[in-house]
Parts: structure tokens; C-alpha cells; sequence
């Protein structure tokens, strides 16, 4: 019996070992043959090469450490995005798709249907080159709202320009700490002495209110900076000023909201369709209102069937922004695992620090998905 | 005489109300056609932002005094049930009708009534529409890449054959039907192999070699995810059955197997496979960039289709297991005629949709420099002769790609139906 269970491990480790140690020796053997050493050294060395679109300073002088880093937060930043804007559009088409209104249903069901049998790169490629090449030259470009551009180069907008920011910062966290307290306040009056506070309007006003005060007194303002025309040359026009967003981002964002949104809308749909009717009409014969019977009782439910399948969207959002590379918009797999590893030939090192840092954030996304789960889980007694 | 309350719609000035909501409604209608259309603000007079929101208010007033409970018209009864329930329901609707208004001529425009399907040559195009001649003159590349024209029947022929042989298998005599699975899972890829090797890729009996690289277009689509498609399902399902073994090497293989492939993005796997998988061969070997790509993401895929079988298997009760183990069956036999057969019908529609997100990766491979259905359209639109037709190629293949996934799915959701079992 002991043998019938030892036997097949030790198969499997040994064909293991055997694959890695094949692996390992080829590759010590054609790095040898090609003089090719292993090692992260090359991390420090200069990078000089330029990235178009960067959050942080980054020119050809600085290193390929910083060029990854670069990257690794071009990446973030779209995914940051995609994630809010394709959470607002899901849970919006979600909830349309289960109104009474046989107009509403339908377009929600045929924008389900539409975005999410397409492939993902074709839709890049179609906002990217098709759509988005569609849009006027800069000097011909019409306002928007006042003040946005929208032309073939980016999309340019005014730029908000501060000062004394950290004040501002600093009144924002007071303002969360007070409400956290103020919150939790309640929550024991509530529960000792039957009080009810309107806990979100105070909350509301004291978001608003305390960063307000220091405009007045903090010495803290903000005013714009808005683009404006500059010409190059004899037809070469740019902006100057406010905030260009580069095309590529644009179209990213655009594909990767539209396309994830229809999967956190189907989410949303089965969480609400998983609560009983029971428990609706339950809680409405104790005297709930349909606000609280909402916010009480079929929400908490709802998100429970809800969050853990839309996280993974969002992990499949992080990993699809990848895509970026297809259409040349700086993120950690073109700046890292296409430019980098072109001019330096560390394929080995530099794919694995692009695998390990994509695996490490699915990593970190799951183990949170598994703390919450376990916090939200139905506790039988 | 009855006081009017313009605010109550009833039954008894059902006419009355009826009017009164009907011309209003068209009116909105008939105002932002107008406006949207023919360039004609009727509302000019009124301040501009009060003239963009006319439709709206106008069409919201028409619904909200059409509302009549129990009017004895049906088609009034139905509208209001469906559309038009109260006045926010009523905006909501006639929203929808004016984006309705406001996107289908122009679409409707571009994609028949101004575009142009005649003649072979880009001056052809001179409709402000879609110039689907471009469609016409590429779709040869677009299906077949730069496989040789000549050539073509071979891969027609091969699919053809395929196709009957996956079909055959539903015309089974019921004698050979325990050997089903053994068809599909390993008689059938070997079939499928030497086909496409012997027929597509040619070199022997008499036929002319075509290297690989010359495949592309819809067709090397379809090669990858067949192969993808019937070699992740075995693989996975061996992993899955690993990460449930009490053994702890191979439940930890299988953990890190499932996570690996599952935590990185599709396209950094096919990097990998194209510029790092070399490395790791004996010098002087050589495998194919296809055949690269294909185990590259039936790995990836195998990953995500074990996670979906887990949860088959993680489904089934307690039961179900200890009945088998009490009959004496084996690990292997409780798994092949009791666990399997119930787990794999709980997870097709998982399986579908893993197969489906296959389909729609295939077209990354063209990181690696296969020309699959997007890579042939990247290389068609910088063609210095047919310049500016991308939106068309991108809008063509985006309806090819969503009429296989969409009929996909809906299979798929048919098969899950037949296969359903009360328990």
C-alpha cells in the first residue's frame, strides 16, 4: 500500500528534475557558445533608450532598473483606469439588463453579446487604427467642453496645477480618519442605543468641507493650465500646456473598459438574480424600507456572489492590458520584454522578471481574494 | 361634464389622452429627426440648452399620457407594460430611441447604401462609405495568409475532412461507442496531425512544400485552436485530478502549474516561446515557430481548463465517491466511470467558455510573427496600394470573429440544457 502511493511521486519529481536539469544544461551550453553571461548586472547599466509617455522622470541616461520601472507603472496606471471605468459601465449595464423595460434589457443584452465575442485585440486594433485615425490634425481640431482637444495626436486637456498639494493631501486623510471614527461612532450608538445618524450625508460633508477650509486658510489653490496651439513648422501644429493624453492610451482604456465591462455586468446580473425572493419579501413584511431592504439585505448578499468573479476580471484586465505592446503604448511588456531585451539579449532574465512581476501581482490579488472570502463567508453555526 | 386632470391619465378620456400623448411623443420624434438629420431646429426660438433636451421632454410628456392602466387596447397595455412603466422607465426608453435614430442611418449608410462591392481596384471606391472591394481583392490573403493560390484546395480539403471526421464520431454504431473517447482524445489528433502535416504542409506525394511561415489568415486560426482546443482538455484534466490527489508532490506540482501559467498574461507565455524556449533546446535543434506557439498556449489554456474541471469535481457530493470506493473500484476506474462522466457535465459551459477565450487569443500569436486573420489585416492596410481601409478589414474580421464565438456560445448553451441531470 505504502509503495502504491511513494511510486508515483517519485516519477514525477524525478521526470521533473530530469526536464529542468535538460533545460538548465542546454541553456548553460548555448549561452556558453554564444558568450552570453547570466546574471541582473545589465539592471544598472544606462538605458538609453526614450519612452514616450512616462509618469515619472525618465530619459535615455537613466537605467534599465528605471525603465522597468517605468513600465511596470505605465501598466498599473491603465489598469487603474480600466478597472474604475469598466466597474461603472458593468455594474450599469448589469443593472439594465435586468429592467423591466424591454428597450433597456435588450440594448444592455445586444452590448453584452457585442463587445465580449470579439477578440480583445481586434478591438484595440479597430479604436486604435481605425477609429481614433479618424479624428482631425491638431490645427483643425474643434473645442470640447470649453477647453479639451480631441485630435489624431492625443487627447489634451487642461492640467490642474497646485499649490501646496501636500496641505491638500493631508487634509483629505484628516477628513478619512474623522469620518472612519465618526462611522464607527454611530455604528455603537446604533447598536447600544437605537440612534440612527444620516451617516453618509455627514460623512459627505465632512469629505468635502475639510479639504474646502484649507483652500481658504492653508494657503492651498489650484488653478489650470490650458493647452494651446503652437505651430512646429509649415503644417506641423502641437499643444502646449494641459495634460496630452497620448491616442494609444486612449484607445486601451476604451477596449479594455468595454470589453471587461460586459463580463462584470454578467457578474452583477447572477449576484442579483442569486437572491431569493424570499428574502426581499422577508425583509420588506419586518418594515424595511426598499432602501433598506436594498442596502440591509440584498446587497451584502449579492456582493458576496459578485466580488469574487469580478476580481478575477479585474486580474484579467491587469493581464490583458498587456495587449498594450501591439500597439506601442509603453507598458512593462514593450519597454521591458521588447525594447530592453532587444538591445541587452537577456531573453532568460528579462522574461522571467516580466512573468514573475505579472505573477506576483495575480498573487497578491488572490491571496486578497482568499482573505475577503474568508471574511465574507456565511458563518454556520 | 368630468373635470380634466391633465396629471391623471385615466380611462374614460382615453381618446383625449391618447391624442394629446401621441402627437407629443411624434413630435419630440419628428423634432430630433429634424434636427439630427436635416439640419432644422424647430425649437430654435427657445434658449439653446432647453432645444437639445426637447426630444427628450416632449417624448417623456407623450409616454407619461399614454399611461393608462387597463386602457382595453392590447398593443397599449403591452407598450406601457414593456416600455413605458413610469416617467423615469418613459425617459429611459425614449433615450434609447433617439441613440437609436441618431446611430442607425449613418451606420446603415456606411456599411450598404454608400459603400461600394464593385470593380477590383481602389479607385473603384468613391462612395463616401465602406469600400468593401478591398474585402474582396484581400479575402483571398485574409483566409489562406500567403499560402500559395494554386495551393489553396489543399487546406479547403483538409478542414473538409476534419470537419467529417469530428462529425463522425456522433454516427458511432453503438458497438464502437466505448471507444469514443479513445477517438476523440487520441485517435483523432494523431488523424488531424498527419493530415495537416502530409496534406498543408506538403513535401511528399508529389505535393509542393509550403513552410509554415507562409501560413496565415483565418485558416492558421483555425489550425491553432483545433490543436490548442483537443490537446489542453486531457492535459488539464490530468492536472485538475493532480490538485485534488492526496499525494503532496503531485498536488504541489499541480498547484504550481495551474498558478504559473494562470498569474502571467498570454503574451509574455508566447515571448517565451519565441525567444527564450530556443534557448533551452539542445543546440542545433530547430522546432517549428507554429508547433512552438501551439504547445506554448495549450499549456496556458491547459491551466485554466483544470481549474474549470476542479470545480466540476469539487461539485459532486461525498457520495458519489464512497459509493465507487465501496463497490472496490480504484482510483483510476472510480475516476473513468463514476467522478468524470458526472464532473465533466457539470462544467461544460466552463469548458466552452475557456475554449471560447482561446479563440479569441489566437489572434496574439502574431506577437511572434504568424500571420493569423488581425496580422494579415495589419499587413494589408500598410500596403502602399490600399492605404485607409483599415476600418473596414478591422470592422470585417471583428463580424467573422463574433460570428464563430457567438455561435460558440450559444452551442454551448444548448449543449448544457441537453446534458442537464436533476439530481
Amino acid at each position: 500500500m505504502k509503495f502504491k502511493k511513494i511510486l508515483p511521486q517519485l516519477i514525477t519529481l524525478l521526470v521533473i528534475i530530469l526536464i529542468f536539469g535538460f533545460f538548465t544544461m542546454n541553456a548553460q551550453v548555448n549561452m556558453d557558445n554564444r558568450g552570453i553571461e547570466f546574471g541582473f548586472g545589465f539592471l544598472s547599466q544606462e538605458a538609453s533608450f526614450d519612452i514616450q509617455f512616462s509618469l515619472i522622470d525618465y530619459d535615455g541616461s537613466h537605467s534599465y532598473a528605471r525603465a522597468y520601472l517605468v513600465g511596470l507603472l505605465n501598466t498599473l496606471l491603465v489598469a487603474f483606469i480600466g478597472i474604475i471605468l469598466a466597474t461603472i459601465l458593468g455594474v450599469i449595464i448589469g443593472i439594465a439588463r435586468l429592467s423591466p423595460n424591454y428597450l433597456i434589457n435588450q440594448t444592455a443584452s445586444i452590448y453584452i453579446e457585442f463587445f465580449r465575442n470579439i477578440p480583445l485585440l481586434l478591438q484595440i486594433f479597430f479604436w486604435y487604427f481605425a477609429a481614433l485615425r479618424a479624428l482631425p490634425m491638431p490645427e483643425n481640431a474643434s473645442l470640447l467642453l470649453g477647453s479639451s482637444y480631441m485630435t489624431i495626436k492625443g487627447l489634451y486637456t487642461p492640467a490642474p496645477v497646485w499649490t501646496n498639494f501636500d496641505i491638500f493631501l493631508g487634509a483629505i486623510i484628516i477628513a478619512l480618519i474623522l469620518i472612519f471614527f465618526f462611522a464607527r461612532f454611530a455604528k455603537k450608538k446604533q447598536e447600544q442605543e437605537g440612534i440612527q445618524y444620516p451617516v453618509f450625508f455627514i460623512s459627505l460633508g465632512i469629505f468635502i468641507i475639510i479639504p474646502l477650509i484649507t483652500f481658504l486658510i492653508g494657503g492651498v489653490d489650484l488653478s489650470f493650465s490650458f493647452p494651446k496651439l503652437r505651430q512646429l513648422a509649415q503644417s506641423s501644429y502641437t499643444f502646449d500646456g494641459g495634460m496630452g493624453i497620448p491616442p494609444e492610451l486612449t484607445a486601451l482604456t476604451l477596449a479594455l473598459t468595454l470589453y471587461t465591462a460586459t463580463f462584470i455586468a454578467e457578474n452583477v446580473r447572477a449576484g442579483i438574480q442569486g437572491i431569493g425572493k424570499g428574502q426581499k419579501e422577508a425583509a420588506a413584511s419586518i418594515g424595511l424600507t426598499t432602501g433598506q431592504v436594498l442596502k440591509l439585505v440584498v446587497m451584502p448578499q449579492a456582493l458576496r456572489i459578485i466580488i469574487p468573479p469580478t476580481t478575477n476580471q479585474y486580474l484579467n484586465l491587469t493581464k490583458n492590458s498587456s495587449l498594450a505592446a501591439a500597439i506601442a503604448y509603453p507598458d512593462l511588456v514593450l519597454v521591458f520584454a521588447g525594447t530592453a531585451m532587444m538591445q541587452t539579449g537577456k531573453a532568460i532574465e528579462i522574461v522571467a522578471i516580466t512573468m514573475a512581476t505579472y505573477l506576483s501581482i495575480s498573487l497578491l490579488i488572490s491571496l486578497f481574494m482568499n482573505w475577503y472570502n474568508k471574511s465574507i463567508a456565511i458563518k454556520e453555526k | 361634464m368630468n373635470k380634466i386632470d391633465l396629471f391623471k391619465p385615466t380611462n374614460q378620456n382615453l381618446i383625449l389622452f391618447l391624442i394629446i400623448g401621441i402627437s407629443l411623443f411624434s413630435l419630440g420624434i419628428i423634432d430630433f429627426i429634424l434636427s439630427s438629420q436635416f439640419q432644422v431646429n424647430l425649437t430654435g426660438f427657445l434658449p439653446k440648452f432647453l432645444s437639445f433636451f426637447t426630444p427628450l421632454l416632449f417624448g417623456t410628456l407623450g409616454l407619461h399620457f399614454i399611461r393608462i392602466e387597463n386602457s382595453g387596447i392590447k398593443i397599449l397595455d403591452r407598450l406601457n407594460k414593456n416600455i413605458n412603466t413610469n416617467n423615469f422607465n418613459a425617459a429611459l426608453s425614449i433615450s434609447i430611441i433617439i441613440l437609436l435614430i441618431f446611430c442607425v442611418p449613418p451606420l446603415l449608410n456606411w456599411f450598404i447604401l454608400d459603400a461600394n462591392f464593385s470593380g477590383d481596384t481602389k479607385e473603384a471606391c468613391t462612395g463616401s462609405g465602406a469600400c468593401w472591394v478591398y474585402i474582396k481583392v484581400w479575402f483571398n490573403r485574409f483566409m489562406y495568409g500567403m499560402y500559395p493560390n494554386p495551393e489553396q484546395w489543399r487546406i479547403n480539403l483538409t478542414f473538409i475532412i476534419v470537419l467529417l471526421l469530428l462529425v463522425a464520431g456522433l454516427f458511432f454504431p453503438i458497438k464502437l461507442k466505448k471507444y469514443l473517447t479513445f477517438y476523440y482524445i487520441i485517435l483523432l489528433p494523431i488523424i488531424s496531425f498527419l493530415l495537416i502535416f502530409y496534406l498543408i504542409s506538403g513535401g511528399s506525394f508529389g505535393l509542393e512544400w509550403v513552410e509554415t511561415g507562409a501560413w496565415g489568415g483565418l485558416s492558421l486560426t483555425f489550425i491553432v485552436s483545433y490543436f490548442c482546443l483537443i490537446f489542453c482538455f486531457p492535459i488539464g484534466m490530468l492536472f485538475a485530478l493532480g490538485r485534488r490527489s492526496e499525494l503532496p508532490v503531485l498536488k504541489w506540482t499541480s498547484i504550481i502549474f495551474i498558478e504559473f501559467w494562470r498569474g502571467v498574461p498570454l503574451i509574455t507565455v508566447l515571448f517565451m516561446s519565441a525567444v527564450m524556449f530556443p534557448m533551452f533546446l539542445p543546440d542545433g535543434t530547430y522546432v517549428d515557430k507554429l508547433i512552438r506557439v501551439i504547445i506554448a498556449i495549450t499549456l496556458f489554456e491547459a491551466a485554466y481548463t483544470a481549474e474549470v474541471i476542479r470545480g466540476g469535481l469539487q461539485a459532486l457530493p461525498r457520495g458519489q465517491y464512497d459509493a465507487a470506493k465501496s463497490l472496490g473500484m480504484g482510483y483510476w476506474k472510480m475516476h473513468i466511470f463514476v467522478i468524470l462522466p458526472q464532473a465533466l457535465k457539470l462544467v461544460i459551459p466552463g469548458i466552452a467558455n475557456t475554449f471560447l477565450a482561446l479563440v479569441k487569443d489566437t489572434p496574439l500569436i502574431f506577437v511572434v510573427g504568424l500571420l493569423e486573420l488581425a496580422g494579415m489585416l495589419g499587413l494589408a492596410k500598410t500596403n502602399p496600394q490600399w492605404l485607409g481601409f483599415s476600418m473596414e478589414g478591422y470592422v470585417f474580421a471583428g463580424i467573422i470573429f463574433w460570428i464563430i464565438c457567438y455561435s460558440m456560445s450559444k452551442y454551448s448553451q444548448k449543449l448544457e440544457l441537453k446534458f442537464k441531470t436533476d439530481r
